[in-house]
């Protein structure tokens, strides 16, 4: 073989035809698009925020979080709200998140696939499709005045805790259907039963996924307003300065989606930061809430045995 | 020794097995005899890894599946079996795809015997070095046995597999294709390990590699579309005249 022989194939492969052209300008098109719509998604994000810590500045500070509100609401700070919401939250949480998680792990793992599975399905995903408004009616007729729990925290706790049910019941599905099939047969083929397969191997391969959909309902309860305004809570309600467990369970509460709202468009001539600081403490309050979860499953993935 | 006074471990008549309506099965019967090492060679959809789960009932968790006929393990009929999990333990088995477990080293071999309600620390930690040993693993792993299982190698994770299979001691050990994620050195180790195993458990070996078979079965069956096409002793199976002229074609790669 003459050595031009040998290299003429070599050196044509590297001859930039159209067809090669073509592809390197479609490639470099779809990176530039991607990257413009992943900027896109932070920009408004980082805008948000940036906007609400300038208008909130001159009244944020620590004090405006732990001080209750003077003047008919047109000063001083937040606690009855932010801690009723903390409350709301923490008491809908308790009750929604074991529910969930626990049917999810009946329906994904134990349940045949017959119709029955296929109504609580269906079931499911309607009611994650509920308009909140309408839960606040159900949990209004529900908790209200059939369980005569009157208007209270605990009414608004677990119309929140029937709102986020059905979306924590689907994410803690999808995430324990991403564990591998091969994992749970495995298990089987050495004789474990189910439940020694779920505790060993797919909840401990689940738990990050499983805290996930569970901590965005944790905004999502914190931020709804209709169903706790229907069933526990309150424009106003006198709290101390700082008081750590100002509420029982059988009364009425502030929140701090409800307050935001109220001195955004209910009360006059409030200072102009405070409807914006509130908006920073919910966002931060939703925030920190979030930060925590990602460290605990940063724990949680570095010490498996749980 | 004459054919009757052998033992047999496994017997399977008339099985039948049926994914909704369409049989991948059709009326198999044969037996495993105790200590042999049972060859299973057929190409893909031969039914060869849906067999193997009707022995461990493993067949139990795909809804759509119909299984009719017998499989009996020691004379007991596997499906009016009431300790499932004790079958099982029974029979290991060892899938096709490496699968370590998201567990240590250590717990990924001990967690059969753990399932079964061993929690002395020094019985498990005998297992676990017995079982590495045998899946020529030990060397290996034995200065992190509390690493991650899936840190491993494919071929380390296979071993690994094959350890936790032998970590219930079972009677019986179904190896699924064993070799298709690892190099043919690992693989000779291995055969050596299942040679040596031979003296103490009955072993299946389904595998795709006809060669395997050869090295190492004592009696090879030959599984086409559901059906059994021969079964009898290796050397007659693959020797120049089988019963059946299809197995002849197979085992010398002129099938088609």
């Amino acid at each position: 073989m003459t050595q031009d022989a040998a290299s003429s194939p070599a050196r044509n492969r590297f001859v930039k035809t159209s067809l090669v052209v073509r592809k390197e300008f479609a490639e470099q098109l779809a990176k530039a698009v991607f990257f413009l719509m992943s900027v896109a998604m932070v920009a408004p994000l980082l805008a948000i925020v940036a906007y609400l810590v300038w208008r909130a500045w001159p009244v944020l500070s620590w004090n405006f979080v732990v001080d209750v509100p003077r003047r008919g609401m047109t000063d001083g700070g937040i606690w009855p709200a932010f801690i009723g919401t903390l409350y709301l939250v923490g008491i809908s949480l308790a009750v929604s998140a074991p529910t969930g998680v626990l049917a999810a792990v009946y329906l994904n793992e134990y349940a045949k696939e017959n119709w029955l599975n296929r109504i609580v399905n269906l079931a499911v995903i309607n009611l994650a499709g509920v308009p909140s408004i309408v839960h606040a009616l159900f949990g209004l007729g529900a908790f209200v005045y059939a369980a005569r729990f009157g208007y209270s925290i605990l009414s608004a706790s677990l119309t929140l805790a029937i709102m986020t049910l059905p979306v924590i019941i689907a994410s803690t599905r999808e995430a324990l259907a991403a564990v591998p099939a091969s994992f749970r047969e495995a298990c089987w083929n050495v004789g474990a039963t189910r439940w020694q397969t779920i505790r060993a191997v797919v909840l401990p391969n689940s738990i990050s996924g499983i805290l996930t959909g569970v901590i965005l309902q944790v905004s999502r309860a914190a931020g709804e307003t209709a169903p706790i305004m229907f069933t526990g809570a309150v424009f106003f309600k006198a709290v101390e300065k700082g008081q750590l467990l100002p509420y029982r369970l059988d009364e009425q509460c502030m929140a701090l989606s409800m307050h935001l709202y109220t001195v955004a468009t209910q009360v006059p001539n409030v200072k102009e930061s405070i409807p914006y600081a509130t908006a920073v403490v919910l966002l931060g309050t939703v925030l920190a809430v979030n930060a925590a979860a990602i460290a605990l499953r940063v724990w949680l993935r570095n010490h498996k045995k749980w | 020794m004459s054919r009757d006074d052998v033992r047999k471990k496994i017997e399977v008549e008339d099985l039948r097995l049926a994914y909704g309506s369409q049989e991948i099965i059709h009326s198999i019967s044969f037996d495993v005899r105790e200590n042999e090492i049972l060859g299973i060679i057929g190409p893909a959809q031969s039914g060869k890894t849906s067999l193997l789960r009707c022995l461990n009932r493993t067949i139990d968790f795909c809804a759509r599946a119909r299984v009719s006929g017998s499989v009996r393990v020691d004379g007991e009929d596997v499906r009016q079996m009431k300790d499932v999990f004790a079958l099982r333990r029974k029979i290991g088995m060892v899938a096709p795809l490496p699968v370590g477990l998201p567990l240590s080293i250590y717990d990924n071999v001990a967690f059969a015997p753990r399932s079964a309600g061993l929690t002395r620390k020094v019985e498990l930690n005998a297992i676990v070095e017995r079982c590495l040993r045998q899946a020529a693993l030990w060397d290996e792993v034995k200065d992190r046995l509390d690493s991650l299982g899936t840190a491993l190698s494919g071929g380390q994770q296979q071993r690994l597999t094959i350890a936790r299979a032998l970590s219930h001691q079972p009677e019986v050990l179904c190896l699924d294709e064993f070799s298709i994620a690892i190099d043919p050195v690992t693989t000779m180790r291995i055969e050596d390990v299942l040679k040596t195993l031979r003296r103490e458990i009955t072993i299946i070996l389904v595998t795709n590699l006809n060669q395997q078979a050869r090295r190492l079965a004592d009696r090879t069956m030959f599984l086409w579309g559901g059906r059994i096409v021969e079964i009898d002793t290796t050397e007659v199976v693959f020797s120049d005249n089988p019963a059946n002229p299809q197995t002849y074609d197979y085992v010398r790669g002129v099938f088609g």
